[in-house]
């Protein structure tokens, strides 16, 4: 049977709420599955998440635009964060963020063309002492240097990560 | 190799199975005995908060590991949960059968995602050696654990708002009180502890609380991790008693030598050389989360200072005034200190709005966030006053 794009998408959800419960403690989890499978949550998803759970849309539309990993834009397969604090900064942030912008041809906060790639800034995760940190999608890498940004560049698009493969993407096209 | 010495020398499940086999009273009455204070930065009793939560009415009672481990340069939540999940789990169980639940959520940062599936493993694994499930150990008591990822927000280490995510909602923090060991989770009693509260309960209920005594100051009981990092030779996680001073720390981590010590995180306070010889304690320098970020001679103030109002400005959750405004003026006022343009009588003014700050805030977040700023006023002053120079 021919389904659209949406169809198929409210089809996905209504089955993510039978699984994860159909109850407003659900929300986060509902939207971060959204978000691995489709790197975001449209306006579309949004509305049928909130018919699922009997609330209104905007209640969905708040908690998405409150949390720093769940995004109303489309992201690319890839959300590079680097991170931003003091720790990270004094061991060279700055240079890698420089090198992670000319490698791209976007700087922090944009989507590469192709939505291969998303660059963003975190605050602190945890591996100060194995600064400067950096997380692309799950993956954390540390002692990241502007010399290395390439190879891990060259890693995302050899191997599609955790949640970001060829599969998913024509399923969702 | 774990370098957390306390951790790694506790016998597996000896607290749980010791815990099992007392009355909730007197798990509670020993971590009272104890002294052991939340080591998540607020400092609360564990046994107090243990203690309200046993005593509410409800049919229901959670007890949640806040593994939200969110300040600026702290990472040793990350290393306990990656080392010694089993601990943790372990202190949880004992909580569980201390104030009589049967739902035990886990609250992972999504930074932390990485440890999920170890996490997992180590609650199946516990799930089949009957730790976790119904009838743990053939007491009677019934626990389960579950993993919850957050969703990148800082203010969810501060509990209200953490439960306001486990809930679906935006991260705010509520008004306190009602209290969360009264009021949590879905309207029912939760107990809130930090990781590293949870994994030395466990420890604690397994050799006792004279034990835990032996080491720490009276009033600051304990071993306590420290999260090292910054300019320093060996950063790092560190265990050291209560009451440990800057001065020691600094010799061990091959950090002499310093221009400053950020204790506590961004929300924390930092100390000059002229305090060295302070100690880290609930009743001298408070620990915080037990961060220490060390700044070399070469570091500028400012950069630092930038670099934490920024951090908040971004974090604040928006609800009240002080918050969402004051962060913003004090990361103005930085600037306009950095390009010496900043008079006396305004950085007075940025310091009055600082203790306001501190006063008014609805949370944590904005009643910390000033303690940076003012310090760095308070003890740098020649250094970031009159600039000539601007500096990239």
């Amino acid at each position: 049977m021919l389904m659209t794009a949406h169809e198929r998408l409210a089809g996905e959800i209504r089955d993510l709420v039978q699984k994860l419960g159909r109850n407003r403690s659900s929300l986060v989890p509902i939207l971060q599955e959204v978000q691995k499978q489709h790197h975001r949550i449209g306006t579309y998803a949004m509305q049928v998440i909130a018919d699922e759970l009997g609330i209104h849309p905007v209640e969905v539309q708040s908690v998405v635009s409150f949390y720093a990993f769940l995004d109303g834009k489309p992201q690319g397969k890839f959300v590079i964060r680097l991170c931003r604090t003091i720790s990270c900064d004094m061991n060279g942030k700055k240079r890698v963020a420089r090198q992670l912008e000319n490698d791209l041809g976007i700087t922090f906060g944009e989507t590469t063309k192709d939505r291969h790639f998303t660059l963003e800034w975190t605050n602190c995760m945890g591996l100060c002492d194995q600064g400067p940190a950096m997380l692309v999608n799950d993956r954390l890498y540390t002692k990241v240097t502007p010399e290395k940004v390439h190879e891990i560049l060259e890693e995302c698009r050899r191997t599609f990560g955790v949640h970001a493969t060829e599969r998913k993407e024509a399923h969702l096209a | 190799m774990s370098s957390i010495q306390t951790y790694t020398q506790a016998t597996p499940e000896a607290g749980l199975k010791r815990a099992l086999g007392m009355s909730r009273p007197d798990i509670i009455h020993e971590m009272n005995e104890s002294g052991l204070k939340g080591r998540g930065g607020a400092g609360f009793p564990v046994g107090g908060k243990w203690n309200f939560a046993a005593s509410a009415k409800s049919e229901k009672k959670y007890i949640i590991c806040n593994a939200d481990e969110g300040e600026p340069g702290t990472f040793k939540d990350r290393v306990v949960l990656q080392e010694h999940a089993d601990l943790v789990f372990e202190g949880m169980t004992i909580a569980a059968k201390a104030v009589g639940s049967r739902e035990g959520i886990l609250f992972l940062r999504g930074e932390y995602t990485d440890l999920r599936e170890h996490l997992e493993d180590t609650l199946q694994r516990r799930r089949e050696q009957k730790l976790l499930g119904d009838n743990i150990q053939g007491s009677g008591v019934d626990f389960d654990i579950r993993v919850f990822i957050g969703a990148g927000a800082y203010i969810c280490g501060e509990e209200t708002a953490l439960i306001e995510c486990l809930e679906g909602n935006r991260g705010e923090p509520r008004n306190r009180p009602p209290y969360p060991v009264n009021t949590g989770f879905n309207g029912h009693p939760s107990v809130v502890n930090n990781v590293e509260s949870l994994a030395s309960a466990a420890c604690i209920m397994g050799r006792g609380a004279d034990w835990w005594k032996t080491m720490g100051t009276a009033k600051s009981t304990g071993m306590k991790l420290f999260s090292i990092s910054g300019d320093c030779a060996r950063p790092g996680v560190y265990e050291f008693d209560l009451g440990v001073t800057v001065a020691d720390i600094l010799k061990e981590v091959g950090g002499e030598g310093a221009k400053a010590v950020q204790v506590g995180g961004a929300s924390g306070r930092c100390i000059p050389p002229s305090e060295y010889a302070r100690s880290i304690a609930y009743e001298d320098i408070p620990t915080g989360g037990g961060s220490l970020i060390v700044f070399g001679q070469q570091r500028d103030m400012l950069d630092v200072l930038e670099n934490f109002m920024d951090f908040f400005g971004d974090e604040s959750c928006g609800q009240c005034t002080p918050c969402r405004v004051g962060n913003l003026k004090l990361l103005e006022g930085v600037k306009l200190l950095r390009a010496g343009k900043c008079s006396m009588s305004y950085l007075k003014e940025l310091c009055a709005l600082g203790e306001t700050m501190q006063i008014a805030s609805k949370c944590g977040l904005g009643q910390s966030s000033p303690n940076a700023f003012l310090s760095v006023v308070a003890h740098f002053r020649d250094e970031i006053m009159g600039r000539t120079y601007s500096q990239a």
